[in-house]
């Protein structure tokens, strides 16, 4: 039997198709295959929505307090750079005036303007973050923490561009030469992926609080469910006039300041 | 069916061109290789400034890919003959712009190991999802409609009917291609220079200026060459694409400096004072964004007046003007007047290093590399028929 | 007939650089042809699951490890013999077993010609010392 080399060429191309055809089958089934033997499922998450609000009147008693900053960078391993372009920060301060600055007006300015407003990352109601991941790698959980996956994010940094708050950081170099000590408790993380502040979700898996606000002697971070209507957090936010970062937007943050 | 034998003959002046470029895309290579081992540490960018040149060169080069549709419309839909040269060399450059393209989004990446993330876990939320099918997409259309074209003519034989509505498709798509790409910026809330409907058209209309000239530029430069006639007419036609293309992206640029001062919206303001005036001191891109004003207004001058439209040297002239402008405009004011002032009102200083400006330099290397050979073997089979 | 020596050396070259690992193994007299000894754990002698299946699966179970632990926050494992394991790499398979990435995970891995994990990028690779609450 004659075949042509263009009908021979066709045949050896629709069974090379065949082959990489069954193996993306096979690789598809086997990602939603049951995993892992022996798995615990988790027990169902009542309806939990984590949140802060954060107390700058209590924040201000102490001049050039930073606790809570060493709290959470020595915590998380966060390097620290000598180039700020380089910088990563998970929690910061920032003034007022840069933070609100459409709340003030030239003459209230005088008094609030430097004041120093604690910032973290506001873990949006509708993150842009999220929206704008190309591969998954940020999303919102059931409980409202926007969390990371660092062995996923390809570094493209759209999320860093889209978050209206400037609350995410990009590893520009290998962090580890820039950590002075090491928790060993916690990774560090690899060049080329973004991280932010994860509300200290792996310590309220342990059901402990995050470390900024236990950290605070002051108590003047406190955390808790928003959708608790008794929580703590609840409580201070009926107490006294709180504000959020931009809510013109839309992003319907977690975290509220009580100025 | 590429015909690369074609590109592996010629003259002392084209080899010489070839390995000129050659040792440019190794200097980019190496720089790379630079990047790779020790972050993106080593480029201008910043926590302020995330994204820069890169990304500015690839918002601007998908312009010049869109640009193919100026002839491939006129020439399809409309049977207008002038363009049967240049249409297929329109397509060419777009497969180059999207070449381009892509390296461009690739050296940006932080971990580019894990590039095809975007492939095994797609987010069709995400616009950089529809970014990738539009590029992916119109970088295979246009590559099957140039091989499929150019072995027709090398054959003398019409062109396979399946690759008509192939080509009726790639019109629509050569929108899509730049609109998703403006989206990826326009549709962000916390960015106000971005966040505008206008974003788009503009992109489209700069698109439609700067591309068309880089072709005018190609075939004079080709004519110059290797003797050859795109057309009289052809030429002229292209003229006037980038003459209306020019007026009307000059006409968005002034209707978005309207609402940004008229308004005197801080938010709105602050981009355009930062990029024409300076803002805390910094003054670094004021003179750029002045000549990008500058050059655009002496190409459209060139342009409208006909004496000056239809002669070759200031037609060349008004052509390298827009191009310039417009790669000013997009590939640098775009990207930095979109991230400065911060979200947190930071003005920060965004300077490409040495080695990020090599890698920037070594993918143009490349794409001028893919344009040369592709054109070689194109001409090589005008010459032969 | 001019380019019959171009053709000949670039054949030998080709030929040269294909057979690389078959030479190269050969003259490197410290290439092994047993397998090296890994350092077993001290205390622990079963595995989270059967020795058979890590050997031909704990890359599977290690990214299922990780996608459940990070993407679905289920950070424990219950293992075929019903013993619970946090799914971490730095507390349960370094410090609880192999206690040495160098002496267990590298070893087979540069004996198999398989790329490094890169897991010490980020996780810590050195046991944590005893402590009663992590």
């Amino acid at each position: 039997m004659k075949i042509t080399r263009k009908d021979f060429l066709r045949l050896s191309g629709l069974g090379l198709l065949a082959v990489a055809g069954r193996k993306a089958v096979r690789a598809v089934a086997e990602r939603s295959s049951v995993r892992s033997s022996g798995q615990t499922s988790a027990p169902p998450a009542k309806s939990v929505r984590w949140g802060m609000a954060i107390d700058l009147e209590k924040c201000r008693h102490k001049d050039g307090c930073d606790r809570c900053i060493k709290a959470c960078h020595s915590t998380h391993n966060v390097p620290q750079f000598a180039d700020c372009a380089h910088e990563i920060k998970w929690i910061w301060k920032e003034p007022f005036q840069d933070v609100f600055p459409a709340a003030q007006t030239g003459y209230t300015r005088e008094f609030f303007g430097d004041l120093p407003v604690l910032l973290v990352c506001n873990h949006c109601d509708d993150p842009p973050c999220q929206d704008v991941c190309p591969v998954d790698a940020t999303w919102k959980r059931e409980d409202g923490v926007v969390t990371i996956d660092f062995h996923r994010c390809i570094g493209c940094r759209y999320c860093m561009a889209a978050c209206p708050y400037g609350a995410r950081s990009f590893n520009w170099q290998d962090p580890r030469p820039a950590l002075a000590t090491i928790n060993p408790d916690f990774p560090t993380r690899t060049k080329g992926v973004v991280e932010k502040c994860n509300f200290c979700e792996e310590r309220l898996a342990k059901g402990q609080g995050p470390a900024c606000a236990e950290s605070c002697e002051e108590k003047a971070i406190v955390f808790g469910d928003l959708e608790k209507p008794d929580s703590e957090v609840r409580r201070v936010l009926r107490s006294r006039f709180a504000v959020q970062r931009k809510p013109e937007l839309g992003t319907g943050p977690s975290v509220y300041y009580i100025v | 069916m590429f015909m690369f034998e074609k590109a592996l003959t010629g003259s002392r002046k084209y080899w010489l061109w070839v390995a000129s470029l050659l040792l440019v895309v190794l200097a980019g290579s190496l720089c790379y290789v630079l990047q790779l081992m020790h972050g993106l540490a080593v480029t201008g960018l910043s926590r302020d400034v995330s994204w820069g040149l890169y990304i500015a060169q690839f918002t601007f080069f998908v312009g010049v890919a869109a640009s193919a549709v100026m002839v491939v419309l006129p020439y399809y839909l409309h049977s207008y003959q002038q363009f049967s040269r240049v249409t297929l060399l329109g397509e060419l450059l777009a497969v180059t712009a999207v070449t381009m393209c892509i390296l461009f989004i690739f050296v940006d990446l932080g971990q580019p190991a894990r590039v095809f993330n975007i492939v095994l876990h797609p987010q069709p939320q995400s616009v950089m999802f529809w970014d990738m099918i539009a590029l992916g997409g119109y970088l295979l259309m246009n590559a099957a409609i140039a091989v499929v074209t150019l072995t027709a003519q090398r054959e003398h034989v019409p062109v396979p009917g399946w690759i008509k509505p192939v080509i009726i498709l790639s019109i629509p798509w050569a929108i899509s291609i730049h609109t998703v790409t403006a989206f990826l910026y326009s549709g962000l809330p916390g960015r106000s220079y971005w966040l505008t409907a206008i974003l788009a058209p503009r992109f489209l209309a700069s698109a439609f200026a700067s591309g068309p000239a880089l072709l005018i530029l190609l075939c004079l430069a080709l004519h110059k060459l290797t003797g050859f006639d795109a057309g009289r007419e052809a030429i002229q036609k292209l003229a006037v694409i980038v003459t209306y293309a020019t007026a009307i992206n000059i006409f968005f640029i002034l209707t978005e400096v309207f609402t940004a001062f008229y308004s005197a919206i801080p938010a709105h303001e602050e981009h355009f004072k930062y990029l024409f005036i300076g803002l805390n001191g910094d003054r670094r891109l004021v003179p750029w964004m002045w000549l990008s004003v500058l050059l655009s207004w002496v190409a459209l001058a060139l342009l409208l007046v006909p004496k000056w439209r239809t002669n070759i040297r200031l037609l060349v002239v008004a052509c390298l003007c827009i191009f310039v402008s417009i790669w000013l405009d997009k590939g640098l004011g775009l990207m930095v007047g979109g991230m400065v002032p911060s979200p947190l009102g930071a003005v920060t200083r965004y300077v490409p290093t040495l080695p990020e400006s090599t890698i920037v330099i070594g993918i143009w290397a490349i794409g001028a590399l893919m344009i040369t050979v592709l054109c070689k073997i194109t001409l090589s089979v005008w010459k032969e028929n | 007939m001019s380019d019959r020596p171009l053709i000949l050396a670039g054949l030998t070259l080709f030929v040269g650089l294909v057979t690389t690992p078959i030479w190269h193994g050969a003259l490197d007299r410290k290439a092994a042809l047993t397998a090296p000894p890994i350092k077993l754990p001290a205390q622990e002698k079963q595995c989270v699951a059967p020795a058979s299946y890590m050997r031909t699966s704990h890359m599977q179970l290690l990214e299922h490890w990780r996608n459940e632990a990070v993407r679905d926050g289920q950070r424990q494992f219950v293992a075929f013999n019903g013993k619970t394991y946090d799914k971490n790499p730095t507390r349960t398979c370094l410090t609880q077993c192999h206690t040495d990435r160098k002496e267990f995970c590298e070893r087979c891995h540069n004996y198999a010609g398989v790329s490094d994990p890169d897991c010490w990028h980020c996780h810590n690779d050195s046991p944590i010392a005893s402590r009663s609450t992590p």
